[in-house]
């Protein structure tokens, strides 16, 4: 069971997600303890391992920082899901291995602190809290042939091996 | 078939006749820009992964900015890892601290881009290099990594959205303000996924310079690169700069090439810019805005650190003094030359401004003139977020070179017109 961390708000930017005075380093461990600060310095103490975030449109614009995506798994975060995902933050996540969840009504049909069931297979939520399922696009084909391969390069040394 | 400048490039970059919005295509890059915060990441994978190579020594560009000189035994780390990874595959162009500059200024200066090329670097204000005709966009560490070993990256070919720049610009008004007036309009995400084209009078009256001000921002709206058509400007400018491989290819839009939409704005009737935190798309006129009290001005940034910047600076601070503490960063050790020959480094220095080593610096919040809470800062940076320069309760007010150094003279939110 995930449970959801909302945050009805559009835009939330790689310098909430990690803040760049956190860049000097790329270890896992230490960027998560920073994930959210700027947005929610305390969510990092309410995520449990499985646990997933909820917002509004453009999830992750901004910068390039991969750091954004290293932050919110290291924080044990099992997916996103957001109205929307800017770009880079989009393929920085399939790149990673890490399942994105792209629902317009993401932030209405969901509420801070509910239970949640993914069935990514299906493309179902089940709102165990509120007791309502809801449907969502799986991600394209291509996009789950590298994160099924763990990653972008576990998919090309695949590829260059097979 | 019709197609737009940037499919064109895709095109030829996948080895195909056509390609179409939404097509995934596998492209061959022709060039890659690697900076200290994410190439170290990405060297620490290929070498996980047992792939550690890179495709052609030839086709990569290294140069540390963000936090160079390192600001901390951390940051020596990754520029140590970048080092020794530089020097390990011999990377031809690599430009140690002294010739580093900030990337996005430094590797047109140093005729890397050209036009009709495929580049991509680890870093989102990569598609400043649009600007000259090339199709040029911001990737992670994972993608970055990828190209390096391989030479190749996948794309889905972005519809275009063609932003057309009419009039001529007003008496202290810049591309920086036409930049912050558009995405004012459409917003963050306005084009997101999008290629962002420009086109219009107005930018034939724009240097090089002054139209990367504009396609670096394209990111702040989202998109996937920023395009500007190739003319007599960009050759002139490559002419100058080109030091090897001068051939290029020069691709443009078919007349009846498809545009999802198309936005015009009338030059003559922007005003000097201000974004409003916390969004680049904050952007209200200076009369709006006026007098609004700071604590700082920054000059500097792949934004608006290059020559023409602080030359449009220095003539407004001169004879002045700044109210504020000022700091002036020159993008690149040409840039900081040229503006030290030129006399401009008095007039900063008589103004009471600090001049700092080319850097990225405070722009991300990294050294150089961090914020402290409750602080505001009037920059000619890119981005404006929460906590972007400093504390979480810091404010980041996004203008051009001219209002900004009107704004330290002032102490406050300033129209540069009365100076200019």
């Amino acid at each position: 069971m995930a449970k959801a961390h909302v945050y009805k708000r559009d835009h939330i930017n790689t310098d909430e997600i990690i803040p760049a005075r956190y860049l000097n380093t790329d270890d896992r461990a230490e960027l998560a303890k920073h994930c959210l600060e700027d947005l929610d310095p305390d969510f990092v103490n309410k995520a449990k391992p499985g646990d997933c975030i909820v917002a509004g449109e453009d999830f992750g614009c901004g910068s390039s920082r991969e750091h954004a995506v290293w932050a919110i798994r290291g924080a044990g975060v099992q997916t996103v899901i957001a109205k929307s995902f800017a770009r880079i933050f989009y393929r920085n996540a399939i790149n990673n291995g890490f399942y994105l969840i792209e629902l317009l009504d993401a932030p209405e049909k969901i509420n801070d602190g509910n239970e949640l069931q993914i069935d990514y297979k299906q493309g179902l939520i089940k709102n165990k809290t509120d007791g309502i399922d809801i449907n969502f696009n799986p991600l394209p084909d291509f996009a789950l042939e590298i994160i099924n391969a763990g990653g972008l390069l576990e998919h090309i040394r695949k590829l260059t091996t097979d | 078939m019709a197609m737009t400048i940037t499919e064109k490039i895709l095109a030829k970059a996948a080895g195909k006749d056509k390609v179409s919005p939404g097509q995934l295509i596998n492209a061959n890059i022709d060039i890659i820009m690697c900076h200290d915060v994410t190439t170290p990441p990405a060297i620490s994978m290929l070498a996980e992964k047992a792939i550690d190579k890179v495709f052609d020594r030839e086709k990569i560009v290294v140069t540390p900015d963000h936090f160079q000189p390192a600001k901390d035994i951390k940051s020596a780390e990754l520029h140590k890892r970048l080092d020794d990874w530089a020097k390990r595959h011999n990377i031809k162009h690599y430009y140690k601290l002294g010739r580093a500059g900030v990337c996005h200024a430094l590797l047109p200066e140093q005729g890397h881009i050209r036009p009709g090329e495929v580049i991509i670097g680890g870093d989102s204000h990569t598609c400043t290099y649009g600007a000259f005709a090339a199709f040029s966009t911001g990737v992670g560490s994972t993608d970055l990594a990828a190209a390096l070993a391989t030479g190749q990256l996948w794309f889905k070919v972005p519809a275009s959205i063609k932003f057309v720049l009419a009039g001529s610009l007003g008496h202290g008004v810049y591309s920086k303000d036409v930049i912050l007036a558009v995405i004012a309009r459409i917003g963050v995400d306005g084009a997101l996924y999008k290629a962002m084209e420009f086109a219009g009078p107005a930018l034939a009256e724009m240097s090089m310079e002054a139209r990367m001000t504009i396609t670096n921002m394209a990111i702040e709206a989202g998109a996937k690169n920023g395009i500007i058509g190739f003319d007599n400007i960009t050759k002139q400018y490559l002419d100058e700069h080109l030091k090897e491989k001068t051939n290029y290819t020069v691709y443009e839009s078919d007349a009846d090439a498809e545009y999802i939409s198309t936005e015009e704005f009338d030059c003559a009737k922007i005003e000097p810019m201000v974004a409003l935190p916390h969004l680049p798309s904050g952007g209200v006129p200076i009369s709006q805005c006026a007098g609004m009290a700071m604590d700082q001005a920054y000059i500097g940034s792949c934004t608006n650190g290059r020559i023409e910047d602080l030359r449009i600076a220095a003539k407004i601070f001169k004879g002045k003094q700044a109210a504020i503490r000022t700091l002036i960063v020159p993008a690149t050790p040409v840039i900081w030359k040229q503006a030290n020959d030129e006399g401009l480094f008095d007039i900063f220095y008589d103004a009471g401004c600090v001049i700092a080593a080319p850097t990225c610096g405070a722009c991300l919040g990294g050294f150089m003139g961090v914020l402290a809470a409750g602080e505001k800062c009037v920059s000619t940076t890119n981005r404006n977020f929460v906590g972007r320069m400093g504390h979480p309760k810091s404010e980041v007010y996004l203008a051009s070179p001219a209002t900004t150094a009107a704004s330290a003279i002032e102490g406050k939110l300033t129209d540069p017109r009365k100076y200019i």
